[in-house]
């Protein structure tokens, strides 16, 4: 297995030997441990000293169910602190066929560039070839995939970064293909696209021909693993075939979460959408289905999946507009911004696969800038200009595509949904107590996946507590986090935890094939051990990089302003926010 | 009493006509329990998960008021 360093100041490459205390990680665990061991915290995220990695996870690459994850890291331009960011693409897959365990992104190039990398057999590792890139720059993304595919193959496999990242906006993301060849899987949060940008890396191409796969150390053992999860995955009712995530998708959520008084509408203001069931799963169901004269379920983002929660948006003639509308965007550019229309929200997440944004904060940006008057809230057509505004790099798009906090100072506003510059995605705080618990305190910024306490809160998966009760939340963050970081190192789509939470020898199973993979003795009850080293390195660099507990607390208006429906605001004390990291 | 009802994510097949998410009305006896109107409207009792009543999730046995608002969801998740 090898750390693969593109050095982007002279073009060149390294394969190193993977040291022995990198060896049993993957995925987050490795890229923050890079970002930890190798990236000055003080340094500009976008400038020379800045680190961009990437690590598919430990089981990657292998027949494990749902594992094509890649993590990417580095210090973000949005947070000021470490990011990992991960999606599910092929590109995983064969970086990991390669033996490639990591990939560190180093210097800078005048220009851009792109690495091409291949197996080379007779040598039997992996290589790279640099060429220049500066023809796809400002283009639309749908438009420069197919042209690097006609170039490098259709086998191939694609990273990279669009026109956000190009302007150095801390909302760029880095941007991957699925299964069809779109740019549609994004490691969307926290600036990454711009780190890879301002490397003057444009593209890693990967082509997997003679790849020789992941080495499993223990083939039996990992397989009685993989048995089990994939029993679990098939069992339970959400992740089975044509179970919830199949047939409606993650945008599935909008109506549980406007149900429970929880689905922020119109930048934070309520708790409830009118319009949610026209912009939910099942009005997506429901409407391909007029516009296809048939039903059609969801498909897979990546190779290996079995969830397949992927889906795709058709427009009123039957042809594709879009893939996918996940439920975190169709909130974001939806309920957030007070808009109802599903064709609206469609375009504008295909403008944000476009251009290289991130759906969530793209959508809390527009949302901030409805709240100053720059459009008014639910002018589906205004938002698709702004949009197009960043995409395009004018003054006032360069302004939104700093991010949420950023146009949030630039407009004057006091109603600013964002914790450590990050902006909150689609679950209320106030309203659910555990993930704003999650928000407040995650090495991330505020984010729902490094600690989903939805699952108990809202869904019934892992228990049932009350969303609006304080009791217990610090501690039930704490170990979501724990576990989280875990299952982000493994390669597994964090999905799987709403099986083998509720389903022990699920867990079990997934423990069983990274053993399979390392040669490892982890037990199940590891998993939240090994996440919380994580965390800790996670934390230290933040404090190293100058953001402390003070920097874990909420926007203050929603300690002050009532949300409806319940009227509640956010009132847990700062001793339950320091207890989470405090008692790690 | 009347109660006000909506079906999500597919458990409005089992109701004639009702799309997902849009309210009806149901007439149910006074003081009846979720379960009694789960029952009341066909829905296979295995598949419910989570029963929402005015914004709060309630547990099976919870007895209604006239003119609760009652939503029904099968397991569901996604993030």
């Amino acid at each position: 297995m090898w750390i693969l360093r593109l050095n982007m100041s002279d073009l060149s490459y390294r394969l190193e030997e993977v040291p022995a205390k990198y060896q049993h990680l993957g995925g987050r665990g490795l890229t923050s441990t890079i970002v930890h061991d190798e990236v000055p915290p003080l340094c500009h995220p976008l400038g020379p000293n800045n680190k961009l990695v990437f690590a598919p996870g430990i089981v990657t690459g292998t027949p494990a169910p749902t594992s094509a994850r890649v993590s990417v890291g580095a210090k973000s331009p949005l947070t000021g602190g470490i990011k990992e960011s991960n999606a599910g693409s092929s590109w995983a897959q064969h970086v990991a066929n390669m033996q490639i365990k990591a990939i560190v992104v180093e210097g800078q190039a005048k220009g851009y560039h792109l690495a091409h990398l291949t197996w080379d057999a007779a040598s039997g590792k992996p290589k790279v070839e640099f060429m220049p890139a500066n023809e796809y720059a400002g283009k639309d993304l749908y438009e420069v995939f197919p042209k690097l595919y006609a170039k490098f193959g259709d086998k191939v496999s694609i990273a990279g970064t669009g026109n956000a990242g190009e302007f150095g906006y801390g909302n760029s993301g880095i941007v991957f293909n699925d299964m069809a060849g779109r740019p549609s899987r994004y490691s969307g949060r926290g600036g990454m696209g711009a780190v890879m940008a301002s490397r003057g890396l444009k593209f890693i191409i990967a082509d997997p021909k003679g790849a020789p796969g992941v080495v499993i150390k223990d083939k039996a053992l990992f397989d009685e693993g993989r048995k089990k999860l994939i029993d679990a995955l098939r069992t339970h009712d959400i992740t089975k075939p044509k179970g919830g995530l199949n047939t409606y998708g993650t945008a599935v959520l909008i109506n549980i979460m406007n149900e429970a008084g929880g689905l922020p509408t119109r930048n934070f203001a309520s708790g409830r959408f009118e319009g949610a069931a026209k912009i939910a799963g099942e009005a997506i169901f429901e409407g391909n289905k007029k516009r296809l004269g048939k039903e059609l379920y969801n498909h897979a983002c990546s190779p290996g999946c079995i969830i397949q929660c992927s889906n795709t948006w058709h427009k009123a003639d039957g042809s594709e507009h879009v893939s996918c509308i996940e439920y975190e965007s169709d909130w974001s550019l939806g309920a957030n911004c007070g808009i109802d229309d599903l064709d609206d929200i469609g375009e504008l997440v295909r403008l944000c696969n476009a251009y290289g944004l991130d759906t969530i904060e793209a959508g809390t940006t527009l949302a901030v800038a409805m709240e100053a008057g720059i459009i008014k809230f639910g002018d589906g057509k205004g938002a698709i200009n702004l949009m197009h505004e960043m995409g395009k790099g004018t003054p006032l798009g360069r302004i939104l595509g700093g991010g949420t906090a950023f146009a949030g100072k630039a407009f004057g506003l006091t109603r600013v949904p964002t914790v450590k510059g990050q902006s909150m995605p689609a679950y209320e705080p106030r309203a659910v107590k555990g993930i704003g618990i999650t928000y407040a305190t995650s090495t991330m910024g505020a984010d729902h996946t490094s600690g989903y306490t939805i699952a108990p809160e809202i869904l019934g998966v892992s228990g049932k507590v009350d969303p609006l009760s304080p009791e217990g939340k610090a501690a039930l963050s704490r170990a979501f986090q724990a576990t989280t970081a875990f299952i982000d190192s493994t390669g597994h789509c964090l999905f799987i935890a709403f099986a083998i939470l509720d389903i022990a020898s699920g867990f079990e199973g997934m423990m069983e094939e990274c053993n399979g993979v390392l040669g490892t003795n982890w037990k199940s009850e590891d998993a939240a051990k090994l996440g919380a080293e994580i965390l800790k390195k996670e934390r230290a660099f933040n404090e190293a990089a100058g953001i402390g507990k003070e920097a874990d607390r909420m926007p203050e208006f929603m300690k002050y302003e009532p949300l409806p429906p319940h009227n509640v605001v956010w009132d847990l004390p700062d001793s339950a926010l320091d207890s989470v990291y405090g008692e790690l | 009493m009347r109660i006000h009802v909506r079906l999500f994510a597919g458990l409005n097949r089992y109701v004639t006509n009702k799309p997902s998410g849009i309210p009806f009305d149901a007439e149910i006896p006074e003081g009846a329990t979720v379960e009694a109107l789960i029952r009341h409207l066909g829905l296979p009792p295995d598949e419910v998960r989570i029963v929402f009543v005015n914004g709060r999730a309630q547990p099976l046995n919870f007895a209604l008021a006239d003119g609760d608002e009652v939503g029904i969801f099968p397991p569901i998740g996604g993030g």
